[in-house]
């Protein structure tokens, strides 16, 4: 593999893992606007952790995923009172204070940022993003990812039928934060190095954009988001400099005609309904 | 024996509008019981009082003899009550047979049983169990469509099916018949007396006389809030202040 290639995918592999950090709150009905807070907080714990104790990467990676998903529990209970679009004002600046906060930590490096010792290669995080599709597809199949739509979808009637509404919300939103600082783990430790401007609300709104890009009916819709947007810009670069423009007219006309997103389970349903119509077209001639 | 559900002196206004008054009647175990009453009389705030979608302002409800006056919503369905509703309110974007999943919630609602992945198996007893009770209602045909896009009387049934599933020993349903064509409101008859052989009791609010008649034995009427008559319907229909309510409507 070339090492253009590589880099490419690499990217992809942290806009996945990011994408997925944001779908999980979504699923339920609620935006987080602030994830790049909670990758810096993974990225730079990992990174402390391996720096300053000589932990094993391995076991920083997962602590800095925990302390990750420990703030957005802890915020996310507070936090998560809010709806609409004073949850999506709220997690904004919550990302923003996250992030103003490492940058004025001397002990990380402040806003020179700070060197990160272990290194994890592209395969490493190849897997990681792996790992994580793993788990949203095994959750995709649980009564976890139908009560996240039974909240969003109505949850008047899903608390009457004894689900509890906050409870899956704030599960999804520190599930989600972990995600995220998980993601912000590998990071730090694949470019050796973290800086609190690099987790910017350019980042956390990106994110949000590949997921409502995929679509957030299905599991899929944030891997086809997150792979769309990582990849379409690079196969364009042949073209002229006005590939981000023509990219960004593309991206506004699609939401406009399917604000569902790309991936949605009617389009799910349809394939699998013609499979099975295909079947049963095969078997009667057979008999 | 204690009764399924034994409201005292319920009151509730909204915006100072007095929508239910020192409003008191008792649904005994087994006895299946109408709420009557013409529209506006706070049929469905009774419901929505019982299942706690409003706090009381005055008044007690008790469940099998559990108060559930100031119990949290999510909790009541606990205590043996489901309910369906007038306005039809399934999860669009699930299927029918996800959302008889989720009406199944209360009696799986163990970590273990949220993290289980059920999908991966095709005959799952969830899924099973809830195409059973599907098919008891001849639904069994829609299980996996998408909801949002049924026909009303397929949605109001599959509406009913879902409070079944909760395992509740009191069903409150809000006008089950309505929108129903004949056919359909006989199936519905059928379903409903299927649920009764159980020992499920019913709390059924409905416009259409000839069917509470046909499984009612006690009425409540209702008014402006008030309870203006109970007995049986045959009773009921020759009180006067029942006659002065009903004025300008064919049924009673
Ligand atoms: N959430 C609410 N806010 C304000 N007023 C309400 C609310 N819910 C009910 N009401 C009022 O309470 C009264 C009773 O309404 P309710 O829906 O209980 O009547 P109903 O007997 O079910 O009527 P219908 O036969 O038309 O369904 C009405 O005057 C209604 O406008
Ligand atoms: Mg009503």
């Amino acid at each position: 593999m070339s090492g253009y290639l590589t880099g490419v995918l690499v990217v992809l592999a942290f806009n996945v893992m990011a994408a997925y950090a944001v779908y999980l709150p979504l699923a339920a009905g609620q935006l987080n606007l602030g994830i790049a807070g909670f990758m810096a907080i993974g990225a730079y714990a990992s990174a402390f952790l391996t720096n300053e104790y000589a932990w094993p990467m391995w076991a920083a990676i997962p602590v800095g995923s925990a302390l990750a998903g420990l703030t957005g529990l802890v915020i996310g209970i507070p936090v998560l009172r809010t709806h609409g679009i004073y949850l999506a004002m709220a997690t904004f600046a919550l990302g923003q204070v996250i992030s103003a906060i490492f940058l004025n930590l001397e002990v990380v490096g402040g806003a020179a940022g700070y060197p990160v010792s272990d290194y994890v290669g592209p395969n490493g995080v190849f897997l990681a993003a792996a790992g994580v599709v793993v788990l949203m597809l095994y959750l995709s199949r649980t009564r976890f990812a139908l009560y996240l739509t039974a909240v969003k979808s109505d949850p008047t009637v899903a608390d009457l039928l004894g689900v509890s509404v906050r409870g899956i919300q704030v599960a999804a939103f520190a599930l989600g934060a972990a995600v995220a600082g998980f993601g912000g783990a590998f990071y730090a430790h694949h470019y050796n190095f973290v800086e609190a401007q690099h987790f910017n609300v350019l980042l956390s709104v990106f994110t949000v954009l590949y997921v409502l890009f995929g679509g957030t009916q299905t599991v899929w819709g944030p891997l086809v988001g997150a792979a769309f947007f990582t990849l379409a810009p690079e196969l364009l670069r042949a073209s002229d400099q006005w590939r981000y423009a023509l990219f960004a007219i593309f991206i506004i006309v699609f939401m406009a005609i399917r604000p569902e997103g790309l991936v949605t389970t009617s389009l799910l349903r349809f394939r699998r309904r013609k499979n099975t119509d295909g079947a049963a077209a095969a078997s009667s001639e057979a008999a | 024996m204690t009764a399924a559900l034994s409201i005292q002196g319920l009151t509730k206004s909204f915006a100072g509008v007095r929508a239910i008054r020192d409003l008191s009647f008792e649904v005994p175990k087994g006895v299946t019981t109408a709420l009557i009453g013409p529209n506006g009389a706070g049929k469905t705030t009774v419901f929505n009082l019982v299942s706690g979608v409003y706090g009381v302002d005055a008044g007690t409800i008790t469940v099998n003899g559990v108060d559930v006056t100031h119990m949290p919503s999510r909790k009541r369905i606990g205590t043996g009550i489901a309910r369906s509703f007038q306005n039809i309110r399934l999860m669009a974007h699930l299927t029918v047979l996800e959302n008889m999943l989720v009406g199944q919630h209360v009696r799986n609602a163990s970590l273990g049983a949220l993290l289980t992945p059920y999908r991966l198996f095709p005959n799952h007893r969830w899924k099973v169990e809830a195409r059973e009770a599907l098919a008891e209602s001849g639904l069994e045909a829609w299980a996996d469509e998408t909801v949002g896009a049924l026909p009303y009387g397929v949605r109001k049934r599959i509406d009913l099916v879902r409070a079944t599933l909760a395992g509740a020993s009191l069903l409150m349903l809000d006008e089950p018949a309505a929108g129903l064509n004949p056919s359909e409101t006989n199936a519905l008859r059928e379903h409903l007396k299927v649920l009764m052989g159980k020992g499920i009791t019913l709390l059924v609010v409905e416009h259409d006389m000839h069917f509470v008649n046909s499984i009612c034995q006690n009425v409540v009427v209702l008014n402006f809030g008030e309870k203006i008559a109970e007995g049986p319907l045959s009773k009921v229909r020759q009180d006067q202040k029942v006659r002065e309510a009903y004025i300008g409507s064919e049924e009673a």
